[in-house]
């Protein structure tokens, strides 16, 4: 009987020739990432406690995104302790506001197919894009990884989600993640993998095939992944990440998988997600003329380069409403030097975008941009759970950078498609 | 063995909800004052030591942010009874000395009930209403890790043996 990809990326990691579904294996740790959060402020004093250092310090990446810049005596702290350590236990992969970690850690290629990786965050499956088997753990979990190198694991079944046809224009991996929250609910995936495919899944570019094993964190998903293919390798060759052997990672023909879910991309529309949820997503036309405060385009989901050039469609030539805040932090500083050099940043400040540092900012409730009691915010971020990007009453409603920008532009919830003819859409 | 009031939530009780995002920074203890306050501003000042939560389906969906296994254990919540658990949530809470286990009849269970909870055995009984329900058992080496107070004192402990 033959394996998923996932499987077998567990199976080498464990030192195996099979796994399956349900077993408990105790792998190796191929690449450990954590960011100043969930990082050393937590394990310097546990492995000290332990009497341990870092088992590989080439293995393990750190990456400062959580209180960037700093504004206050606090976050600046918490940024020198991350500093002090990696350079006390010799971590060379260190990227110190440098942007968000599921952002940089690829294009500074950390990641390649068939990795065992795990990151202190949830959205560490972002990796799954690259054909790594990446997953989120909590900061003592992370503790007992840098102390042994290894962690337990069950063998998650593998759920596919396939998207046959194509995406119309103005619909997004956003869109597609938005859709799937909706049909499965928060728990839909729980404790299992979900491996996307289908002709809609290869036709996308890497910055938005990370979109989706990203959000598997909002269906349960023990991680996500999308099989390598030369859309991948490419990426890979231009990070100067390991590109040897990486085709032969994908799930064998007469491999098991639990569940097949369909969706149709040529149905898709622009979703949205009302407050306070992500299984709360719907057609754009469902939230048309919601007055917004703010629209923000931020987080590892989305503000990738092609995130930004999708709010540039929308607003270029225009000018975003006077009763709404345009908040752009994008997720990189690569990004930011990008988007500088291709006159996307000029497009969107020229519309009345406020500029923002590259970091997780607004969408973890730390950053510059959170929200006021009752204020209204339309986001391109991926979670829009009570209390998250501000104050508790304040109400975020989740959707591509294409339908933030819109709503920037109109200051209430708009369709896109009504500010991008399908003609001006560059490639 | 664990015994005390239930509080009961619903499904989907996330990790901003137990631990807003907001409080990250500062110390856990200013945090632990805000949990569940979102959806229950009940729970902080009148929470008990011995007192188990009980959630629905996916508790502690949401981020990897371990303060949110953390600060229940604080407020003396030994475990946390609910339909399914996000899996870091999960892991995290074992990982800090609190147990988490998976009892598919928590829609039995009011606010107030008297529960008394033998982890080991997987069994819930409920004095309230005279009821047991059992639980899905907890893998053994998860067991033991909590049973040595969490993964740091069992790896002190596992580090002690090898060395």
């Amino acid at each position: 009987m033959g394996m998923t990809i996932s499987e077998k990326i567990i199976a080498k990691a464990c030192g195996r020739e099979t796994v399956t579904p349900g077993e408990i294996v105790t792998c190796q740790v191929g690449l450990a990432m954590f960011h100043d959060s969930s990082g050393p402020r937590r394990q310097a004093p546990a492995l000290k406690e332990l009497g341990r250092d870092v088992w590989d310090p080439d293995k393990v990446v750190c990456i400062t995104d959580h209180y960037v810049p700093a504004v206050d005596a606090l976050s600046a702290e918490i940024l020198k302790i991350t500093r002090d350590w990696c350079a006390e236990q010799g971590i060379t992969n260190f990227y110190d506001q440098q942007g968000i970690c599921h952002v940089v850690l690829p294009e500074r290629g950390h990641l390649h197919p068939g990795l065992f990786a795990v990151g202190g965050d949830s959205h560490s499956p972002t990796g799954g894009a690259f054909g790594a088997f990446m997953i989120g753990i909590g900061a003592t979990d992370m503790t007992g990884v840098l102390a042994t190198g290894e962690i337990w694991v069950q063998v998650p079944h593998t759920i596919v989600v396939r998207w046959s046809g194509a995406l119309a224009p103005t619909v997004t991996a956003k869109d597609m993640m938005l859709a799937l929250c909706a049909r499965i609910g928060l728990n839909g995936a729980g404790y299992k993998v979900v491996e996307f495919m289908g002709e809609a899944v290869t036709a996308l570019p890497m910055d938005e095939r990370m979109v989706l094993p990203n959000m598997t964190a909002e269906v349960g998903a023990k991680t996500g992944i999308i099989a390598p293919d030369q859309v991948t390798l490419d990426y890979l060759a231009g990070a100067g990440a390991a590109t040897e052997g990486a085709l032969d990672w994908f799930s064998d023909d007469d491999c098991v998988y639990e569940q097949v879910l369909e969706f149709d991309a040529d149905a898709l529309s622009p979703q949205v997600a009302a407050p306070h949820s992500p299984a709360n997503s719907k057609g754009v036309e469902t939230y048309n003329g919601v007055r917004v405060d703010q629209a923000y385009i931020g987080a590892c989901t989305g503000a990738k380069l092609a995130d930004l050039h999708m709010a540039a469609e929308v607003v270029r030539g225009k000018k975003v409403a006077k009763t709404t805040r345009f908040m752009v932090a994008p997720a990189s500083t690569r990004i930011t030097q990008a988007a500088a050099k291709d006159g996307t940043l000029e497009t969107l400040t020229e519309a009345g975008a406020i500029l923002l540092p590259s970091g997780c900012g607004a969408c973890a409730g730390l950053g510059a941009g959170v929200l006021a009691e009752d204020e209204v915010c339309i986001s391109s971020t991926n979670r829009n759970f009570q209390g998250r990007m501000g104050a508790s009453s304040a109400k975020v409603y989740l959707a591509s950078p294409y339908t933030v920008a819109a709503a920037a532009v109109a200051g209430r919830i708009a369709d896109p498609r009504e500010f991008v003819s399908a003609g001006a859409l560059s490639p | 063995m664990s015994g005390g009031r239930a509080w009961v939530y619903g499904d989907d009780i996330n990790t901003d909800v137990l631990y807003p995002g907001a409080y990250l920074k500062g110390p856990i203890e200013e945090a632990a004052k805000h949990c569940l306050e979102a959806i229950d501003p009940t729970f902080v000042p009148n929470v008990r030591k011995g007192d188990i939560v009980v959630g629905g389906e996916n508790f502690g969906i949401g981020s990897s942010r371990e303060g949110a296994a953390e600060v229940l254990l604080m407020h003396g919540v030994p475990v946390v009874l609910a339909k399914s658990f996000a899996r870091i949530f999960y892991r995290n809470a074992f990982n800090v000395g609190l147990v988490a286990l998976v009892c598919k009849d928590t829609n039995r269970i009011a606010k107030g009930d008297d529960l008394n909870i033998d982890a080991a055995a997987g069994t819930v009984e409920n004095k309230s209403k005279g009821e047991t329900y059992s639980c899905e058992t907890v893998p053994p080496h998860l067991m033991e890790i909590v049973n040595d107070g969490g993964l740091v004192p069992h790896l002190k402990k596992r580090f002690g043996r090898t060395s």
